[in-house]
C-alpha cells in the first residue's frame, strides 16, 4: 500500500485512531486564531505579539454557505481523469469565531444541505501518484 | 485638495482578440487624448495598470506603453492592486496633478486574458494563498461568487430568478455598447438552459475573461479651467483604495478561511461597506445623491451585494430594490448602465478604468441609447484578489 501524504504540510493531521484535525496558530497574547498559521507572528493590529503557538482548530462547525464545482478547475488542481465534480463548503468555527473552507466528502448531496447546518471535519484522497496517496481535508455533514 | 478633471475617455472594445495588449492600451490611450483634443506630448505623467499573464511588460506596463507611444522622457508609474489596479493607477495620476507635479497625466490599462478559469501563476509555490486554494481545494473564482450567491439565498431568500433578472437588466443595457463584447438581450429562457458551473451560478451568470484595453485623460482644475470645452468637464469627487480592518470574518479570495474574531472588536464595516463609505466621505455625498453606479458583477449575484454595501438599499433589500425596477435604465438610480462585466467580460488592469469611462460617458451625456437622464453624479466600485478593492465618485 502507497504511504498517505498531506496534500500541503502543516494544515492537518491525521491521527492513527482515524480521527482529522486542522492545525492553525493562537496568539497567547490576544487570543486571535489563524488558519493556515502562515506567520510566526500575530496580525490583529491592536497586538502584533511575536509568536504564536501551534493549536488545534475545533472539528464541528455550522455550514455558512456551500457549492459545487462542476468544471475541472486549471492546474495546479489534481483533477482527476475524467474529472469528478465536487462540493465546497464553508463552515463557522464557534470557538475561534472564523470560517474554514474545505471541499464537501465524496457523495455529500449539496441539493440536500442548508446554512446553519452541523458539519465535521473527516479526510479523503485528493490524488494519488506512483509513490503515494496525497489526502486532503473535507467537511462532511455531521 | 482641488479635484482633478477628467478632459479624454478612450477604450478598445472588449472582446477575445488574441492580440497584444500593448496594441489595445495604444489605442485606448489615443482615443482619450483624441477625445480631450491633446497630444501625447502634451502628458507629464503616465500612470498604467499591470496585467499579470504577459510576461515582465506587464510588470512594467507605465514604461511599456510610453515605449510603445514613443519615449518622450516621461515619468511613469505601474500599478498592480489585482481587480483594483485601474483605480490606483488613476490615483496616482491623481496624486500627481494635485502635488502640482503635472497639469496632464494620462492613464491606461489593458489586458489579453487567457480562455476559461483564471489560475494562479505558474510554478509550486504552497506560500502563496492563491496557489493553495487552487491546489488543496480545487476553489477556482467561480466557487467563491457562487458561495456569496448560495448565502445570498440561505440569509435573503434571493432566488435563481432574481440572479437571472440582474443577467436581463444587464444584457439590455449592453445592447447600446459598442464597446461591449456581449451584445445580445437573454431571455429567462435562455439564461435557464445555460449550464451550472458552480451551483447555483450557472455560465451566464459569472463574467467571462476578456481582452480590452480603457484610458483616461486627466488634469488639473486649472489646466482645464482654462480650455473651452468645459462643458464636457467630469470631476473625479474621490478616490477609495482601502484594505478590510481586521478581522475581515467574510470569506474574501483567495483565502480558505477568514480573521478570527476572537481578541478584537469587529470592524464597524464589512470590507465592501467601508469602500464605498470612503468615496462617499472623501466626495461628501451618499448613496440618494447617485444618478448611477458601476459595480463590479463578477456574478449577477453579486450585483445584489453590491446595492446593499453602496447604500442603495438596506442589507437584504436588494432582491426588492432589483425587481421594482429602481436599478433599470429609466429607474431611479441604474446599476451598470454600461451592460457591466456581464457583457464586457473581465479585462483586469482595464476593468476600473472602463468604468470610470462610462461614469465619464454619462455625465457628459454622451451615452446614446443606454443615457441616464440627468446624471449628475457617478460612482464606481470593485473588489478584487488580496484585500484590493476601489471606488470611484465622479461629479458633473
Amino acid at each position: 500500500m502507497k504511504p498517505r501524504r498531506p496534500v500541503v504540510e502543516g494544515y492537518f493531521e491525521e491521527r492513527a485512531d482515524g480521527s482529522v484535525v486542522l492545525v492553525g496558530g493562537r496568539c497567547d497574547a490576544c487570543g486571535a486564531y489563524f488558519f493556515p498559521k502562515r506567520f510566526s507572528f500575530c496580525r490583529n493590529p491592536g497586538c502584533g505579539a511575536p509568536g504564536l503557538a501551534d493549536v488545534e482548530l475545533s472539528t464541528r462547525g455550522v455550514l455558512w454557505s456551500f457549492t459545487d464545482n462542476r468544471y475541472a478547475p486549471p492546474p495546479p488542481y489534481p483533477a482527476a481523469e475524467p474529472f469528478e465534480p465536487y462540493g465546497v463548503g464553508a463552515v463557522t468555527l464557534e470557538a475561534e469565531q472564523m470560517v474554514v473552507l474545505g471541499q464537501l466528502a465524496r457523495g455529500t448531496d449539496v441539493s440536500a444541505l442548508r446554512a446553519g447546518q452541523l458539519m465535521e471535519l473527516c479526510a479523503e484522497d485528493l490524488y494519488e501518484t506512483d509513490d503515494a496517496v496525497f489526502r486532503v481535508w473535507k467537511w462532511r455533514t455531521a | 485638495m482641488s479635484e482633478v478633471v477628467v478632459l479624454g475617455a478612450g477604450m478598445h472594445p472588449w472582446g477575445k482578440w488574441g492580440r497584444n495588449f500593448v496594441e489595445y492600451g495604444v489605442v485606448a490611450a489615443r482615443a482619450a487624448l483624441a477625445d480631450a483634443g491633446l497630444g501625447w506630448d502634451d502628458v507629464g505623467f503616465l500612470a498604467a495598470g499591470n496585467t499579470m499573464r504577459n510576461g515582465y511588460p506587464g510588470y512594467v506596463s507605465g514604461s511599456t506603453f510610453a515605449q510603445a507611444l514613443g519615449w518622450r522622457g516621461t515619468r511613469v508609474s505601474s500599478s498592480f492592486a489585482a481587480c483594483a489596479s485601474g483605480a490606483v493607477a488613476i490615483d496616482s495620476a491623481r496624486a500627481q496633478i494635485q502635488a502640482g507635479r503635472c497639469d496632464v497625466a494620462l492613464v491606461v490599462g489593458a489586458d489579453t486574458a487567457p480562455k476559461g478559469f483564471f489560475g494562479p501563476l505558474p510554478g509550486v509555490r504552497p506560500e502563496d494563498p492563491d496557489w493553495i486554494r487552487f491546489h488543496v481545494l480545487g476553489a477556482t473564482n467561480p466557487t467563491y461568487f457562487a458561495l456569496y450567491a448560495r448565502r445570498r439565498m440561505e440569509a435573503y431568500g434571493a432566488t435563481a430568478d432574481d440572479f437571472a433578472a440582474v443577467k436581463i437588466k444587464n444584457s439590455r443595457h449592453g445592447l447600446e455598447n459598442p464597446n461591449a463584447r456581449y451584445r445580445k438581450a437573454f431571455t429567462a429562457a435562455e439564461i435557464a438552459e445555460s449550464p451550472v458551473v458552480a451551483d447555483p451560478l450557472r455560465l451566464v451568470d459569472i463574467c467571462a475573461t476578456s481582452d480590452g484595453a480603457a484610458a483616461l485623460v486627466l488634469a488639473s482644475a486649472e489646466y482645464a479651467a482654462r480650455r473651452a470645452d468645459r462643458d464636457r468637464h467630469v470631476r473625479i469627487a474621490a478616490i477609495s483604495t482601502v484594505t478590510p480592518r481586521y478581522p475581515n470574518t467574510y470569506l474574501d479570495m483567495p483565502d480558505i478561511a477568514t480573521d478570527s474574531a476572537v481578541g478584537a472588536a469587529s470592524p464597524e464595516r464589512s470590507f465592501r461597506d467601508s469602500i464605498a463609505h470612503a468615496a462617499y466621505e472623501e466626495a461628501g455625498l451618499g448613496p440618494d445623491d447617485l444618478s448611477l453606479a458601476e459595480v463590479y458583477d463578477l456574478s449577477t449575484a453579486l450585483e445584489l451585494d453590491w446595492y446593499e454595501n453602496i447604500g442603495l438599499c438596506a442589507e437584504g433589500e436588494a432582491e426588492a430594490l432589483l425587481r421594482s425596477g429602481a436599478t433599470a435604465l429609466g429607474g431611479r438610480v441604474p446599476v451598470n448602465p454600461s451592460g457591466g462585466l456581464a457583457c464586457f467580460g473581465e479585462a483586469i488592469p482595464a476593468q476600473a478604468i472602463a468604468q470610470v469611462v462610462e461614469l465619464t460617458t454619462q455625465l457628459r451625456g454622451e451615452a446614446g441609447g443606454r443615457q441616464v437622464t440627468g446624471a449628475r453624479v457617478g460612482l464606481s466600485i470593485n473588489q478584487g484578489l488580496f484585500g484590493h478593492g476601489s471606488c470611484v465618485i465622479a461629479t458633473r
